[in-house]
């Protein structure tokens, strides 16, 4: 195990009114680990995401990300802490160049204050620069430099992904959460996705916590897999384990799979 | 070249563009117009830090611009006179006493105007949606409606003898500080925080920018600049009266952000310039005025309906913008 923070998600649960869409949740994710977090649609998988990133704030039990308490705290303050997502739809800037899109995620790095960026100090300036190299190294690790001054909305769904894998990465995170990465790529895309996340894990000696329907993905790169049903943890181990558990293929996987 | 080179440089040829300008322009009409353009423009231009830039929607810019423009009056024409006769008395010119009394004046009504402007920032931009166009709404008729019934400031009377010390040099001032202050944003990642809140405000919370830091900030500083504007106002007519600051004040700003480009800075220059002297070329038609601008307007929002730049911009290189990094 590589040194590092680790989540750990200490028996959560969420109600919407009078309905419970995560119950008494417990999941650790420990430092370089990649743990996958399957289920039907509906288990409560994004909802998971949302409480860890603080869309949402439990209705009891902790998250605790590095021995701190992240229970409501700002979304902000807890990608600050070290805990970067993409969105189930991609969540682009559009309307920004893909070079924009990771600078702005890249914003932590500044030093200089607003009134700085107002006069255009050298302070200013440095930061600029810091933040440029940072933005253009990480396109160029995600093979997107050439489109780099193009509008974020005018990439091929599949590079849509990768920029906000780019962008989530932007943000320095020791956990990344990715959320349903592969949707909408084709098998060869999906091939590539596969061995990016693995590079990119390993390189940037990141925990990953996944969201993915694409079961060979799941499969394959995961160490170890939750699975969700009506927000219940209904089975967790190795990929082999969950593969014959009696209760997830009846959730889940189907007769056909197993 | 050194920033105080430069800034040195901008300060002496506004200064000859002051002595100039009346010179070239005698006619006292066209030169009243001229400087209505160089304030809507700072008015037009702060507001799109708002609206265009962090895509947040406040239509109370005419109540932020009242504050300043009776604050600096009420300074100049009531706290001012004996200091700056005195100074006057102590052999300085009057260009300069003037000149500093205005500009003590206009930043004491632009820090009033962000003053009020955190206070109505705070509270309706934690939320998102529509809270701060409802808020800014109520606010800018509070503020016109608390002046309409104080007598000291001349309530429904209005308030006259207001010190005519606005000139070229300090509109153009402004001009060049509220687009500078623009354009350098749009470089700077704070800037580009304030462009991802109106992209997509959550994705932006998520990837670590302080959304609602950065909505309150840039409201303040687009209530400061309103403040100048409206305080470079009351010291060029030399008379106030609280029905200058109406709703419909508001919506003429907006009109021009929304013409010139949400988002879009030089834009924002041109629509201001163009809605400035739409209503005075227009002025030989007499009553059907109002109706032609109005009808001018919608024609230019069906032909372009992300207004005349978009959210592009000209490309010209201001004093104190720094290159594009290659």
């Amino acid at each position: 195990m590589n040194a590092g923070p680790s989540l750990s998600l200490d028996h959560v649960s969420i109600t919407f009114g009078g309905l419970k869409a995560v119950s008494d949740l417990c999941l650790d994710v420990h430092p370089g680990e990649l743990v996958g977090l399957i289920g039907p649609n509906g288990a409560g998988k994004t909802t998971v995401f949302n409480l860890i990133t603080g869309v949402y704030v439990p209705t009891s039990g902790t998250i605790r990300f590095a021995d701190k308490v992240l229970n409501g705290r700002k979304p902000h303050e807890i990608c600050q802490a070290g805990i970067a997502r993409t969105f189930q739809n991609t969540r682009l800037f559009a309307g920004l160049s893909c070079l924009d899109n990771v600078k702005i995620a890249a914003h932590q790095l500044a030093t200089s204050s607003y009134w700085d960026g107002m006069w255009a100090t050298p302070k200013s300036a440095a930061d600029e620069r810091t933040i440029d190299s940072r933005a253009r190294g990480l396109l160029e690790t995600l093979s997107l430099s050439d489109v780099a001054e193009a509008r974020a909305a005018d990439l091929p769904y599949g590079r849509q992904r990768r920029l906000e894998i780019a962008r989530a990465l932007a943000t320095d995170p020791q956990l990344l959460l990715l959320d349903e990465p592969a949707a909408g790529m084709n098998p060869q895309e999906t091939e590539a996705l596969m061995h990016l996340i693995e590079e990119v894990r390993k390189t940037y000696n990141l925990a990953v916590l996944l969201i993915e329907h694409d079961m060979k993905v799941v499969m394959t790169i995961c160490h170890r897999i939750a699975v969700l049903d009506y927000g219940v943890k209904i089975c967790e181990g190795d990929p082999l384990a969950v593969r014959s558990d009696p209760a997830t293929i009846r959730a889940y996987l189907g007769e056909d799979v197993a | 070249m050194g920033r105080a080179l430069k800034t040195a440089l901008l300060l002496g040829v506004l200064v000859l563009v002051n002595w100039l300008l009346p010179t070239l322009i005698p006619n006292s009409y066209y030169f009243r117009v001229i400087m209505l353009c160089g304030i809507n423009i700072i008015l037009a231009v702060s507001l799109n830090l708002v609206n265009g830039f962090t895509g947040q929607f406040s239509i109370g810019h005419a109540g932020f611009m009242a504050i300043g423009a009776y604050c600096s009056a009420v300074l100049t024409m009531r706290a001012f006179p004996g200091v700056i006769a005195s100074l006057t008395q102590a052999g300085l010119p009057e260009v300069i006493t003037h000149g500093a009394a205005l500009f003590v004046a206009t930043i004491l009504g632009g820090s009033l105007a962000a003053l009020a402007g955190l206070a109505v920032g705070l509270p309706s931009l934690r939320l998102r949606g529509d809270y701060l166009a409802i808020v800014t709404l109520g606010f800018g008729e509070i503020i016109r409606v608390v002046i309409l019934n104080v007598d000291a400031i001349g309530g429904a009377r209005g308030l006259s003898g207001v010190p005519g010390y606005t000139n070229v040099f300090w509109v153009l001032l402004g001009v060049v500080a509220v687009v500078s202050v623009s354009y350098n944003l749009l470089h700077s990642t704070h800037g580009r925080a304030m462009l991802a809140i109106r992209e997509d405000e959550v994705a932006a919370e998520a990837l670590g920018v302080p959304t609602t830091r950065y909505k309150v900030t840039a409201f303040v500083v687009s209530a400061f600049f309103a403040g100048v504007a409206g305080a470079l106002y009351a010291h060029f007519d030399s008379y106030l009266n609280p029905s200058s600051f109406t709703f419909l004040r508001s919506i003429e700003i907006i009109a021009m952000i929304v013409l010139g480009g949400m988002g879009s800075v030089s834009g924002a220059i041109l629509a201001a310039i163009a809605l400035t002297l739409l209503p005075e070329v227009l002025r030989p038609v007499k009553e059907y005025r109002m109706v032609i601008y109005a009808a001018l307007l919608i024609v230019l929002m069906i032909t372009r309906p992300s207004g005349i730049m978009g959210t592009r911009e000209l490309s010209i290189k201001w004093p104190w913008s720094r290159k594009e990094p290659a």
